[in-house]
């Protein structure tokens, strides 16, 4: 924890409206992350984390209405105009996405894709840029990197094409990668190798990682910190190896014990009971409140501020678990 | 070579259409009660005319018969002999073409030059006024017959302001871009309604796409983006647009011509129709369909050639 | 990336948004006005639209004739409101022959397959082949000018649109389960089609044939200001304009006026539409 900060997000609220309706999607969210750290955002489809990471780069802004700092080295980033935030994006902070089908522009080579980024951040000629196009194809794993530049990506794979789009944003060596489910889309096999691409060029780069995913076995795998996200809030942030041993928010413990590993086999599987509320339809108190176990009065009635419960650990829960003391289940 | 083995694997697959195409067009003059020879050669035709006639239609065969002479006469390029003009039908027919082929064109060039920009204007503004004042005016072109559109450009700025020409044809290039500015204008302000709401459509799809949100990841400027982009996604949704309503375009060519007086096809087909000139009715109502199918095959190749995904094998 | 879950009861909430909509309300009332003045242009109109005055041709508008009076003498204002009656008619009686021939074709080639519907494939190819508009004047030339060969000749090929849209609604159809449990139960062809399919399949033909009757009225005026629709006397929009043509220097307004009336009646027909579109799509 002795790392330099280098991104903070303070107070960072995205709020969409549709047909009429206001939808908070992302809730007064702060956390902060080191030079070379790899975080992760865990949570449910609609829990904001998607909405979170976009919100950092000003690509939210564009459908809703976006409040809080982003302090990126210490300057704000959030009020900056496009043209400015062209400094920042690709350059300083890059992001990858989840759909590598979707992501990448079916009507332009790989090639063109990947060097206009390089001509929009560095002072490379024309046949440097197609060199080191071929270099970054190469190091995340293409083979004969060469031939494929002037391919389609409907010409690649999936997994390929999910390199390529890593290729495309490391291209410029920014310091931060925002990775948006970077293996959802994935099958099983690729998932690990694509992970270990990321981790392993992060080290090589000192490039920090803030990582969304739903899946707590990535997180284990992957991350140094996590952050936990329900309805729109962080419920709960801790080092990964306490937060997997000994969660301190019941939603944080129920997604635990939803992950079938270390289970008896013919268990029947847990699940949180209910759904995540409407976000149009928050309840007064805490979000959680009504699918908790250990729900009372007080959380129905007030939302729990996130505080801290031990060095490095933050929970907002009025009623904190903890499985080390052994006072639940 | 793969392109040109496509196209002709695409004009095998005209060929039962065209068949079709000739059996509506030959019948079209059979379902007429009377005599089709009268109907041809008209009311004050001698008996000597008809008779001939008839021996060249094979009007005392049996209709199967006269559909063989029918197609192999169209196919060795004799459409018959216009009554209207005295002359072969194809040669009046293509004599009118370029006038029609010119006006065409010039008047997608202004659709395009129209709805291009401001489908970009509504689409950067989605839901704010400039979108809504775009969308509402481009709502009541869409409500406009083409040849009152042309009508109240006449009265305007022909008639009153005596900015251009009512009607007519002039020499060369450059003399018929004023002269047929208006004729033009009529179509294009019809079609470029059309392009618009489907142009504002696709750039707003594009715009919400993952790649351009990558795009913007990687810091380009908003001028690459909209450029590389957008803009090549959005034309080949309005390739295929501008393909697919030829149509609905010749029928307004057809409508303006005879509004402006210009001496093109289209209203070649509304003499022929007054005139009861039955070959060359038949002519044209062909040569349209070809030149509909000669567009719809254009409209293939360019969209493959814009979209490498639809490029074959 | 927002997955928005809008949970209120959907017919309720599509209905209300589709009525909130604020050309839904314009079009609403023009079509509604429109309809009035069809039934009742007697009401409305101040004078016969055949009345012949001698003693004003060619008048300006004024207070007596609020759009002037054509070369006859007849009161301009009086033939617009009567041209309601058959433009206003043309809406229904130049699309819904077509439609429902259409409808029937589409379901039957839609639901046997088979030879009959590679025909209809090929058939359907080579009508789009023609422009709508060439080959509707081939077949008035054909048959003679007038209002009700004009109807007969849009019918005979606007139904080609209408049975190629139900067709590939009826296949689609057809893969859901429920077409199947049909089958399986042991239905009888004819139940299956009209009692199972028809009403699922329909609703795109329906928001078809809402745009449709904007487009009868455009292509029915385009006809009698061509010559080959209506016939003068009767009053009909695309007529009034042709009879003004010859007076666009002088008595502009003539042609103007009706045209007023075509663009006003088409606005309420494609807002409707547009309406209805969003209130019947699935999904809006």
């Amino acid at each position: 924890m002795t790392r330099d900060t280098i991104l903070e997000v303070r107070n960072l609220t995205t709020t969409f409206t549709r047909a009429g309706r206001v939808l908070p999607a992302v809730r007064d969210v702060s956390f902060s992350l080191g030079r070379g750290e790899v975080l992760g955002l865990v949570g449910e489809s609609g829990s904001g984390k998607s909405v979170t990471l976009r919100s950092i780069l000003g690509l939210s802004r564009h459908y809703g209405t976006v409040t809080g700092e982003v302090l990126w080295k210490g300057r704000d980033i959030a009020p900056m105009s496009e043209r400015q935030l062209r400094t920042v994006r690709g350059r300083e902070i890059a992001m990858i996405f989840q759909e590598p089908m979707s992501s990448l522009n079916p009507l332009l080579t790989v090639g063109l894709q990947l060097t206009e980024v390089l001509k929009a951040h560095t002072d490379l000629g024309r046949t440097e840029r197609r060199k080191r196009a071929v270099e970054m194809l190469d190091h995340v794993g293409i083979p004969s990197a060469a031939a494929r530049l002037d391919d389609y990506p409907h010409q690649f794979s999936g997994g390929m094409r999910q390199r390529v789009m890593i290729a495309i944003a490391l291209a410029a060596r920014p310091e931060l990668l925002l990775a948006d489910e970077p293996t959802t889309a994935l099958d099983v096999t690729i998932q690990a190798q694509i992970l270990d691409l990321i981790l392993g060029l992060a080290r090589e780069y000192d490039m920090g990682v803030l990582l969304v995913t739903h899946d707590l076995g990535v997180v284990a795998q992957t991350c140094d910190r996590v952050a936990v996200m329900y309805a729109g809030r962080i419920v709960e942030e801790a080092p990964v190896a306490p937060l997997l041993s000994d969660p301190r928010h019941p939603y944080t413990m129920g997604l635990m014990r939803s992950v079938p590993e270390g289970v008896a086999p013919r268990t029947s599987l847990y699940s949180v009971p209910g759904t995540p509320p409407a976000l149009d339809a928050l309840p007064m108190g805490c979000a959680f409140a009504p699918r908790c176990p250990s729900a009372s009065a007080q959380c129905s009635a007030a939302d729990p501020a996130l505080s801290r419960l031990a060095p490095g650990r933050l929970a907002a829960c009025h009623h904190p678990v903890s499985l080390a003391k052994g006072d639940a289940a | 070579m793969q392109s040109l083995a496509y196209i002709a694997k695409r004009l095998l697959l005209m060929v039962p259409t065209f068949a079709i195409v000739m059996v509506i067009i030959f019948l079209l003059v059979r379902l007429l009660p009377g005599d089709p020879a009268i109907a041809i050669a008209g009311d004050k035709a001698s008996d000597a005319d008809l008779a001939a006639i008839r021996e060249r239609l094979g009007l005392n065969e049996p209709l199967l018969v006269q559909f063989w002479l029918f197609l192999t006469n169209t196919l060795q390029g004799d459409l018959g002999r216009s009554i209207l003009m005295k002359a072969p039908a194809l040669g009046v027919i293509l004599d009118r073409l370029p006038t029609t082929a010119f006006l065409t064109l010039y008047a997608v060039t202004l659709s395009l030059l129209i709805a291009g920009p401001l489908a970009f204007v509504a689409a950067l503004n989605r839901g704010r006024w400039p979108d809504a004042a775009i969308r509402a005016v481009f709502q009541v072109g869409l409500s406009m017959p083409v040849f009152y559109i042309g009508l109240v450009l006449l009265t305007f700025l022909a008639a009153r302001a005596r900015l251009f020409p009512v009607g007519g044809i002039g020499h060369g290039f450059f003399e018929n871009l004023h002269q047929l500015f208006l004729p033009a204008m009529t179509i294009a302000l019809y079609t470029s309604a059309i392009v618009m709401r489907n142009l504002r459509a696709s750039i707003i799809e594009v715009l919400d796409a993952e790649y351009v949100q990558f795009a913007r990841a990687k810091g380009l400027s908003s001028r690459l983006i909209l450029g590389r982009h957008v803009l090549r996604n959005a034309l080949i949704s309005t390739v295929t647009l501008l393909g697919l309503s030829i149509g609905n375009l010749m029928s307004g060519t057809l409508v303006t011509e005879t509004v402006f007086a210009v001496p093109g096809v289209g209203r070649l087909m509304l003499e022929a129709i007054f005139a009861r000139d039955y070959p060359l009715i038949q002519g044209l109502t062909l040569t349209f369909a070809v030149l509909v199918s000669a567009v719809f095959l254009l409209t293939d190749l360019v969209q493959s050639w814009l979209d490498p995904r639809m490029r074959l094998t | 990336m927002t997955e928005t879950t809008l949970s209120l009861p959907k017919s309720r909430s599509r209905l209300g948004l589709a009525l909130r909509r604020p050309g839904f309300l314009l079009g609403a009332a023009i079509i509604g006005f429109s309809t009035l003045l069809a039934l009742f242009p007697g009401l409305f109109a101040p004078y016969d639209p055949n009345f012949i005055d001698y003693t004003a041709v060619g008048q300006p508008p004024s207070a007596a004739h609020p759009f002037g009076t054509d070369m006859l003498g007849r009161d301009a204002f009086s033939r617009v409101i009567w041209a309601y009656r058959i433009n206003m008619q043309m809406a229904i009686l130049a699309t819904v022959f077509a439609l429902v021939i259409g409808v029937t074709v589409g379901a039957l080639v839609g639901y046997y397959r088979g030879v009959a519907d590679m025909i209809f494939g090929r058939f359907v190819d080579a009508i789009i082949t023609f422009p709508f508009l060439v080959l509707v004047i081939a077949v008035v030339a054909v048959l003679g000018p007038g209002l009700i060969n004009m109807y007969i000749a849009i019918t005979l090929v606007g139904w080609v649109y209408y049975a190629r849209l139900m067709r590939a609604e009826i296949i689609g159809q057809m893969g859901n389960d429920y077409a199947a449990a049909g089958l399986v139960m042991g239905y009888s062809d004819r139940r299956i089609i009209f009692r199972h399919l028809l009403p699922n399949a329909i609703t795109p033909v329906i928001v078809y044939w809402m745009t449709d009757m904007a487009l009868a009225i455009l292509l029915g005026s385009s006809l009698g200001y061509l010559g080959l629709g209506a016939q003068p006397p009767q009053a009909e929009w695309g007529v009034l304009i042709a009879e003004g043509r010859n007076f666009i220097t002088t008595a502009w307004w003539l042609s103007l006026m009706p045209g007023i009336a075509i663009v006003l009646t088409g606005l309420g027909f494609s807002l409707l539409g547009d309406a209805m579109a969003d209130l019947l799509r699935p999904r809006g």
